[in-house]
């Protein structure tokens, strides 16, 4: 696509810049005057300015003279070779995006036959693997540990993924699924629904589900209001519903926290966990389809370590 | 009937204001370079954080700092070559109280995080007005002031204020042309706005504003404070007339063409990343002349060097500004800014114009004005302007030398790959790297800020001294 909107644009700039190079080129011309002979020394100008402020007249540094056409000339060299006038290509063709496509398919060529027969595997096979583990920890470190840590032990939103509790699911295919397509974990806020006082009652009821220290009273109180509200993603006995990755309640793993006063937040405010599909992080680049099956496999294998 | 005397109070005003910004906004860079090393510093208060604070920085030291400096010396050296006082002096003392308000404001809505977030035009449009309307009134007198004068010819100085002024009031106008949310009826944010401009087009309109505010704020117009105090201070004639003349124009002219550099490798077209690139190396001789005429004035004055501190803050200045401006061009070829952009190199990069080049002959400047301002032969104390020049340009060389190791090693690992292809560094490793190179940096600012506050002591201690000039005489008779 052109990045004009008509075919003016081009010329103009094409002259524009012309014109501004070679004009320069004149007036540096028409400003230069004879060099001095040898001991011949400036005349001052005959103007004053606040009592003593006064020129010399020195003719112009000849280095410097050649420094700037120098400039000039690598200019128009320059333009002549890459695009820069307007429509004009330049005489190697060369364009930014050339350069990165031609890159991308050297990377391709360079390393797809070593990428090939991991490809061949299935993600259980290749997680066994040491030399696959080794790229597929490199990747996780450029593509993963922004979120989810360098260790892959996960912080507050975003799920450790060496532990063997999965949201949506452990099996290889899902987490090839998770990791290509991404996943968004949402949680409705329940505040207008449920008023404070309910939520206070709903995260007490939660709280008792694992075990934990609750006020018995408001737990009973909530126990109605999560089967009628919660229930349909968390499952009646809170176990939550991978389909949805809708949490379990039950076990002590806490995405945002597990304290009363965090549980109420998540619950009043809801949640919107957002897993990014790195199908498209990954864009155009080399082997992708080979980097998302290591990435998987590495990641398959941090929660087959124990 | 004829005014007799100089307009010194307005210049007074921005002259003490120069140095306290100059203390507030180096101490908001000291604050941000700490933050690099300890990230919880400011225990997570919203309103100090990182990204809050570093449009606070970069308007401080240069629309605060640097754009008090310059009204203090434009006004002072344009009444002083022209021979005449200020016209308009209401409205010259209405850019005092405008500017600082506008200072203020900044200081207010940044870090509440009202910002445009445009690089260096941060501020929203309410604030983008009263600037409009200082900038006019400070037009109007500056050249209301050439008009009426009384000498022939037109000193080199205010040619460049005039450049700086006129190509300022462009960039303002044009980058901060956006659309307030109050006139799509949102009332609820009515100081917010949008660009007028959008997508790569808005990139364009933005870097062709941020490099020419570098251009024609820090650059052109310091330059004309050059052109003024080291002639002075050295008490030597400027070498060439013809050189003045011949980079004043190239070098307005060129760089208005520069603002792509930029945006390498970026949704720019190419045709464009190409002639940014061309027109920044063809600055380079431009930006040199400058330079030369400077250091050039000197020779016959060198001996000076060894006893008067004020020239050493001006050659080295100087020689700074040719370091970087060698540095500009270079890091604008597409090959080398493949590696140098959005690293490190880049800080280092601006401060050494900044402090080496900026701060430095605004420095050696003040130390010229402010004495003669209050009336007074010279500073308080010479040592401790050494002193200053000392702590100045050591802090300098460690600011820049740490930025330019932690900005390639940066690029460097961010490109390094594995024999399978993957990165070899991670974000955070990366990170962890610079660690070091922040705290040669920290220490760095640190001894520029301490000779800042030496500065601050010396001023005071002169002011305290001395008695506020208002009688300075207009001389009567009029050279050609």
């Amino acid at each position: 696509m052109s990045d004009f909107t008509s075919g003016f644009w081009p010329i103009y700039i094409s002259v524009l810049t012309l014109v501004s190079i070679l004009g320069t080129w004149v007036f540096l011309k028409s400003q230069t005057t004879r060099k001095f002979a040898p001991g011949e020394k400036a005349e001052l100008m005959e103007h004053t300015w606040d009592g003593d402020l006064q020129d010399l007249n020195n003719p112009l540094p000849r280095w410097w003279l050649g420094l700037f056409y120098g400039t000039m000339i690598f200019g128009l060299g320059y333009l002549a070779l890459w695009p820069g006038l307007g429509n004009f290509a330049g005489l190697l063709g060369w364009t930014s995006k050339g350069e990165y496509q031609a890159e991308v398919k050297a990377a391709e060529a360079k390393f797809q036959p070593m990428y090939a027969g991991f490809m061949k595997q299935d993600v259980a096979t290749v997680a066994a693997d040491p030399n696959a583990r080794a790229i597929g920890k490199h990747l996780f470190l450029t593509y993963c540990s922004q979120c989810h840590g360098s260790d892959a032990m996960g912080a507050k939103g975003f799920p450790n993924l060496t532990d063997n509790d999965w949201l949506y699911g452990g099996e290889p295919d899902t987490i090839v699924a998770t990791i290509t397509n991404g996943r968004a974990g949402v949680m409705p806020a329940w505040e207008p629904i449920l008023g404070a006082q309910g939520v206070k009652q709903v995260a007490n009821y939660v709280l008792s589900l694992s075990g934990r220290k609750h006020d018995a009273a408001l737990a009973e109180a909530g126990k109605a209001k999560f089967a009628e509200n919660c229930a349909a993603c968390h499952m009646p006995d809170g176990t939550g519903m991978k389909a949805l990755g809708a949490p379990n309640l039950t076990d002590k793993v806490w995405l945002y926290g597990g304290s009363e006063a965090t549980i109420i937040e998540t619950i009043s405010k809801g949640r919107n966990g957002v897993m990014p599909a790195l199908t498209q992080t990954l864009g155009t680049t080399s082997n992708k389809e080979a980097k998302l099956h290591l990435l998987a496999a590495y990641v398959y294998g941090l929660s087959q370590q124990k | 009937m004829e005014a007799t005397t100089y307009n010194y109070k307005v210049v007074r005003q921005f002259a003490i204001m120069t140095v306290v910004w100059g203390i507030v906004g180096m101490l908001v860079g000291l604050i941000l370079a700490s933050q690099l090393i300890w990230p919880d510093l400011t225990f997570g208060i919203e309103w100090l954080s990182y990204g809050r604070l570093r449009p606070l920085h970069t308007n401080a030291v240069i629309f605060a700092f640097g754009g008090s400096a310059m009204f203090a010396v434009s006004y002072y050296i344009v009444q002083r070559t022209c021979q005449v006082r200020l016209w308009a002096e209401k409205l010259a003392e209405f850019t005092f109280w405008g500017w600082t308000a506008v200072i203020v404001l900044a200081a207010v809505t940044l870090p509440l995080g009202i910002t445009t977030s445009k690089e260096y035009a941060e501020l929203e449009w309410p604030i983008d007005l009263l600037i409009t309307v200082v900038w006019v009134s400070y037009a109007l007198v500056f050249f209301g002031t050439i008009i009426k004068r009384k000498t022939k010819h037109i000193y080199v100085s205010n040619w460049f204020f005039g450049a700086y002024i006129l190509v300022i009031a462009l960039l303002h106008l044009v980058n901060s042309a956006e659309l307030p949310w109050i006139l799509g009826g949102s009332t609820s944010a009515w100081y917010k706005s949008y660009s007028a401009y959008a997508g790569v087009q808005d990139a364009m309109v933005q870097w062709w504003y941020g490099h020419n505010a570098v251009g024609f704020f820090l650059t052109t117009a310091f330059l004309g404070m050059m052109y003024y105090f080291i002639p002075k201070q050295a008490g030597r004639p400027i070498y060439s007339y013809r050189l003045s003349v011949v980079h004043f124009w190239s070098l307005n002219f060129i760089y208005m063409w520069a603002g792509p550099h930029h945006l390498q490798y970026t949704a720019l077209p190419d045709w464009a990343q190409s002639l940014g690139m061309v027109f920044s190396l063809m600055l380079l001789a431009p930006s040199w002349g400058g330079m030369m005429n400077g250091i050039m004035t000197l020779s016959g004055a060198w001996h000076k060097l060894r006893t008067d501190p004020i020239l050493k803050f001006m050659v080295t200045a100087l020689s700074f500004y040719g370091m970087s401006t060698f540095e500009g061009p270079m890091m604008s070829i597409k090959t080398v800014n493949a590696l140098s952009h959005y690293t490190e190199w880049t800080i280092g990069h601006v401060h050494s114009g900044a402090l080496g080049w900026v701060a430095m002959i605004t420095i050696g400047s003040m130390y010229y004005l402010i004495p003669r301002l209050f009336g007074r032969e010279s500073m308080y104390s010479t040592k401790l302007i050494e002193w200053h020049f000392w702590f100045s340009t050591i802090g300098v060389v460690l600011y820049i030398a740490s930025m330019w190791i932690a900005g390639v090693a940066q690029g460097l690992m961010w490109r390094a790959a594995n024999p399978d292809g993957t990165l070899t560094y991670s974000f955070a490793q990366v990170v962890a790297t610079m660690h070091p190179f922040y705290g040669i940096r920290l220490a760095g600012g640190a001894l520029f800020f301490g000779g800042m506050l030496m500065m601050a002591y010396n001023v005071w201690q002169t002011v305290r001294a001395g008695r506020v000039v208002n009688d300075a005489p207009i001389p009567q008779a009029v050279h050609a």
